[in-house]
């Protein structure tokens, strides 16, 4: 018994050392896998890192261009002992600091091994002469030279966006970039990254045991060249991006200028939005950014979904005429709003009364639109509410509303259009009519839209019922855009009644009918100005203000939609934000009688 | 021979037949191996002479050395009887000092076991295992010891115990697994065999439930308890009904413990083990990919072993091990330097010499007339035989990254000293018995 133990244990020891030998064999004579790997650990590849591509306005200037800076870096293994003084006066560093990282790499010695590691980054160029003519004093110390983003222009911070250093979570999704290169993380540079980036290059080299970079690997025929990214015009005008910014400047909202008869986006404004010169830099003003309360970094072009206000009820008029519930020269009474369910009215301010469809558009008439929403809801040819609502909501989605317009700007949200089956769930089934949704008749209520859309409005107003795709890239060498964006997008509303509306907001501008129009002050002579108020109640404080405008009447250039946060009536902030940048885009300057509207909003701030 | 004619006194035979020159020679080997891939493992950019006393090889000179000196102390001067009267005193000194270490220790790389006292330092668990051998060895060799006594068997697990724990509180899981080993001591002195099949089910079931879904481990376990069941059955008669009823309890506590340790799996293992020993154990099973983290040391290890292919790249010719990639070259991963520079034939060589080593230290042991030397060669036997398995293992990618080093062949002084300190009281207690018999 005790000898068959001891002989167990004998047998037990020579198992296991077999198990031993047969893993080692499999590694070291079966398996050629840790060969290759081996090889790859002695190549050494050298990248370089191809130039940016530029950003250019619609006109050719350079909204983000490339300027050269440099990196050091060192192999802590390479550096033999030199002098500290000497490399901290050739850097501009304190000799503290190069102690203290001197120090950091001895102690963590064997964790480094032979990695390259970044010393210092962006150091001025006259260092940078410096540290290379005496670059011998400091074996394992390279300077690199890599590019960084620079903006001329302090205009479109949120639309361009800005480049960061990859992260490993970033890398382990997108392989084919490494630790240290960079990427578009917002706006145009995130969204044309591809394009923009270009391709790496590498040289490769064969280091023998000792790290000695022996020779090109095969005589560099592995070897690829960098391919600098491509660049891409943008469709902004830079000089109407900054005044839209500078209108903007201490308000909270968004203006959204659009080219109708292509929809390029001429200027796509945030406010308070982000400075380039934070963007270049973008890791430092990181945590300052995040902690503003009114979130610079957020898009409201894109991404806010407000309450489109009066500038909606074109809409319901343009669904009135298609359904053939209401007629042009329809006229419905108003004393000041609308009678509903007992003692509810729906208010409205004072002007002549009745009216008809084009000077309820001019005054914003909001009992006239009530009518028109009623019959459209009780239409007599769907057999209930909800079907007629569906059918409105059809119309609507047409214009681009409740859903993601499909411009190529990343992030883009679609704001929203309720539909039957929401206030089914709501009030049950059958059991809310035209009364219930009274609010959807001015803009109000469960609507939601982006500025974006709205200004989308605007430019189908002046296509007389057809938009383009807003879109922000335009072609160039190199670069197609979708083919989508040159395709006309029609509503379900035939031209001709278009027609009436923008009439009406030709009158809201200029005057003539009956009524006084609610925009006299976008009145621009020798530009047919249309445009159409709105003040959307917001639930958090002040009504936002809102303006959509087009000029000229015929053959419209530009479409402009400014929406202001709690700024009170549209006719007050929105409206001379908008008219100014159609004025500036289209004339190039502010008239000296209309000078006092830029004075007022250029010394105006909200916060 | 002083006296030809054979009178009492007399029996005192030579040098040459008392000392087991065979386990000298083999330890000589070990070491200088040991100290050559030391330095291969340092040759990097400005290669230094072997004997460069501030580099690692001419440090490992010193510690060589001073363990020699030991050696000789230790077979011509110490009385060996002196081993097994001293070891309770020893014992509790080394345990103090390993509860001690914990508190005064400052923190490397989490763990908490190294003494500085100024440029030396040394980690009271390397003795430990010396200590604790020896107090084994005196209390299992007392004639009146049974392992199946219950009050005695509980001394002895206590005696392992209380050191694995402290070493446990220092952070030192690798230290602390060694201990297992000892159950193979305690299997040869009697301890019945179902033990070590109960902690190899053990293991098997934590790395199965890890591995796949809770009821496969549970559906093994429950055909193995089963297979055994049935298959005591069918060798005993129908009139052998102690022996079924006790091979039915037997499997069905056999059933219930397992059951336990798969409850208990998923507990163990996100609320016992840190961050660091869960993702290492992730990382063997394939569970996870972490080749520039966790799993980075192994890959490059398996990299430099699979490199050398059957002859190596020769001495000093290694690209990944003298090249850096290799972290802890010279001390946990020294057998890389031997798998690239040497290749299989080199490791074959290493391995065979430990398993000799091993072979002829049980051997010895088992052929001693005294029970202390018995008892106390298994406990050596098995502590280089868990250092030997956990190590290469590790490097091989067939054990977790669990940091002990390679017996001898190592850098670092305190290792190396506990191993030939270890090794050469057992030679010595053989020498003494040989001398006189």
């Amino acid at each position: 018994m005790e000898i068959n133990r001891k002989s167990r244990l004998q047998l037990g020891l020579v198992a296991v050392a077999a198990v031993l030998l047969v893993k080692l064999f499999y590694i070291q004579i079966v398996n050629d896998k840790y060969k290759r790997d081996a090889s790859n650990n002695s190549m050494v590849y050298n990248y370089i890192y191809p130039p940016r591509g530029v950003i250019y306005d619609r006109n050719g200037e350079i909204l983000v261009g490339n300027e050269v800076c440099y990196d050091i870096s060192v192999t802590p293994r390479d550096v033999t002992p030199f002098d500290t003084l000497a490399l901290s006066s050739a850097l501009g560093v304190e000799p503290e600091f190069i102690r203290e990282r001197m120090a950091y790499y001895r102690q963590y010695r064997t964790r480094i091994g032979w990695q390259t590691l970044s010393f210092l980054k962006h150091i001025p160029q006259e260092n940078y002469i410096r540290f290379a003519e005496e670059a011998y004093r400091f074996p394992g110390f390279k300077a690199e030279v890599r590019s960084v983003r620079q903006y001329p222009f302090n205009a479109g911070g949120n639309l361009l966006g800005y480049i960061s250093e990859v992260d490993a979570d970033y890398i382990q999704n997108h392989p084919e970039y490494r630790s240290g290169d960079y990427v578009g993380k917002t706006g145009l540079e995130a969204a044309m990254e591809e394009q923009l980036r270009g391709v790496k290059g590498y040289h490769i080299y064969l280091r023998d045991s000792r790290n000695r970079v022996q020779s090109p690997y095969l005589d560099g025929a592995d070897d690829k060249e960098a391919e600098p990214g491509k660049d891409v015009v943008s469709t902004i005008d830079a000089h109407l991006q900054q005044y839209g910014q500078r209108l903007m400047e201490g308000k909270v909202g968004s203006v959204v200028a659009i080219e109708p008869s292509t929809g390029e986006i001429l200027a796509m404004v945030s406010s308070p939005g982000i400075d380039v010169d934070v963007l270049s830099d973008i890791g430092k003003h990181y945590a300052e950014i995040a902690k503003n309360p009114r979130k610079p970094m957020f898009n409201r072009t894109v991404m806010a979904s407000y309450p489109p206000g009066s500038v909606f009820k074109l809409i319901n008029g343009l669904i009135g005429l298609q359904e053939g519930v209401l007629k042009p020269s329809d006229s419905y009474p108003c004393n000041h709003g609308f009678p509903y369910g007992g003692n509810h009215r729906l208010g409205c301010h004072g002007h002549a009364s009745p009216l008809s469809l084009l000077s309820a558009i001019a005054t914003s008439c909001n009992g006239y639109f009530c009518y028109v929403f009623r019959n459209i809801l009780d239409n007599k040819r769907y057999a209930t509410t909800a079907e007629a609502f569906d059918v409105w909501r059809e119309h609507v989605l047409s214009f681009g509303f409740g859903r993601k317009l499909g411009s190529d700007f990343p992030s883009e949200l679609g704001g929203n259009i309720p539909t039957s089956a929401f206030y089914d769930k709501v009030y049950g089934k059958g059991r809310w009519r035209f009364q219930t949704v009274i609010s959807l008749s001015i803009g109000q209520g469960e609507i939601g839209a982006t500025p974006l859309q709205i200004a989308n409005l605007a430019a189908t107003m002046a296509n007389r019922g057809y938009y383009y795709i807003p879109h922000i890239v335009k072609d160039s060498e190199g670069i197609e855009i979708d083919p989508k964006y040159k395709e006309r997008q029609y509503t379900m509303v035939d031209t001709a009644h278009f027609h009436t509306a923008v009439k009406g907001m030709y009158m809201a501008v200029n005057g003539g009918g009956t009524a006084g129009g609610t925009a006299f002050s976008a009145r621009i002579p020798g530009l047919d100005v249309c445009g159409k108020t709105g003040t959307a109640q917001n639930p958090h404080g002040k009504d936002n203000s809102v303006f959509i405008c087009f000029a000229p009447m015929d053959n419209p250039k530009i479409a402009v939609a400014a929406y202001v946060e709690n700024a009170g009536f549209g006719a007050t902030w929105a409206l001379p934000v908008a008219s100014l940048m159609l004025e500036k885009y289209l004339k190039g300057e502010i008239s000296p009688e209309r000078q006092y509207l830029e004075d007022r909003l250029m010394t105006t701030r909200f916060f | 021979m002083i006296s030809p004619d054979g009178m009492p006194g007399s029996f005192d035979r030579g040098l040459g037949k008392t000392v087991d020159w065979w386990l000298v020679g083999t330890y000589l080997l070990l070491v200088l191996i040991g100290w050559i891939n030391i330095y291969a493992s340092i040759h990097s950019t400005e290669p230094a002479s072997i004997f460069d006393w501030t580099a690692r090889s001419g440090k490992q000179a010193i510690w060589i050395l001073t363990a020699f000196a030991l050696d000789v102390l230790i077979l011509f001067i110490i009385n060996p009887r002196l081993w097994e009267v001293l070891s309770p005193y020893g014992y509790v000194a080394v345990f103090f000092l390993l509860v001690l270490v914990i508190f005064v220790s400052k923190d490397v790389k989490g763990s908490h076991s190294w003494f500085e006292l100024g440029p030396v330092k040394f980690q009271p668990a390397e003795i430990s295992k010396i200590t604790t051998s020896l107090l084994l060895a005196m209390v299992m060799s007392k004639p009146t010891f049974r392992l199946s006594n219950r009050k005695h068997l509980l001394t002895v697990a206590a005696i392992i115990g209380l050191p694995m724990l402290a070493i446990l509180g220092e952070s030192e899981t690798g230290s602390a697994l060694v201990y297992v080993g000892f159950i193979f001591v305690l299997y040869r002195e009697g301890l019945s065999g179902w033990w070590l099949f109960l902690v190899g089910m053990a293991i098997l079931l934590f790395i199965l439930t890890l591995v796949t879904k809770w009821w496969v481990s549970v559906a093994v376990l429950f055909t193995v308890c089963a297979g055994y069941f049935i298959q005591v059955l069918r060798q005993s008669r129908r009139e052998e009904r102690v022996r079924r009823r006790k091979a039915l309890s037997r499997s069905l506590l056999a059933f219930a413990a397992g059951v336990v340790v798969v409850l208990a799996t998923g507990f163990v293992f996100n609320q016992v083990l840190q961050d660091h020993q869960r993702k290492r154990i992730e990382v063997l099973l394939g569970l996870k990919e972490d080749p520039a983290g966790v799993g980075y040391n192994v890959r490059q290890s398996m990299i430099a072993i699979g490199s050398g292919g059957l002859f190596g790249k020769g001495y000093l010719h290694g690209t990944q091990t003298t090249y850096g990639f290799v972290p802890e070259q010279s001390t946990d991963f020294i057998f890389c330097t031997v798998g690239e520079e040497w290749g299989f034939l080199g490791c074959l060589a290493v391995i065979a010499l430990y398993v000799f080593l091993i072979w002829r230290i049980i051997e010895d042991a088992d052929r001693s007339r005294e029970a202390f030397t018995r008892i106390y060669g298994y406990c050596l036997a098995a502590c280089l035989f868990m250092h030997l398995f956990i190590n290469i293992g590790m490097t091989i990618g067939l054990m977790p990254v669990i940091g002990i080093p390679l017996p001898l062949l190592s850098y670092g002084g305190s290792s190396l000293w506990a191993f030939s300190v270890m090794l050469f009281i057992f030679i010595a207690l053989d020498r003494q018995e040989k001398k006189y018999f």
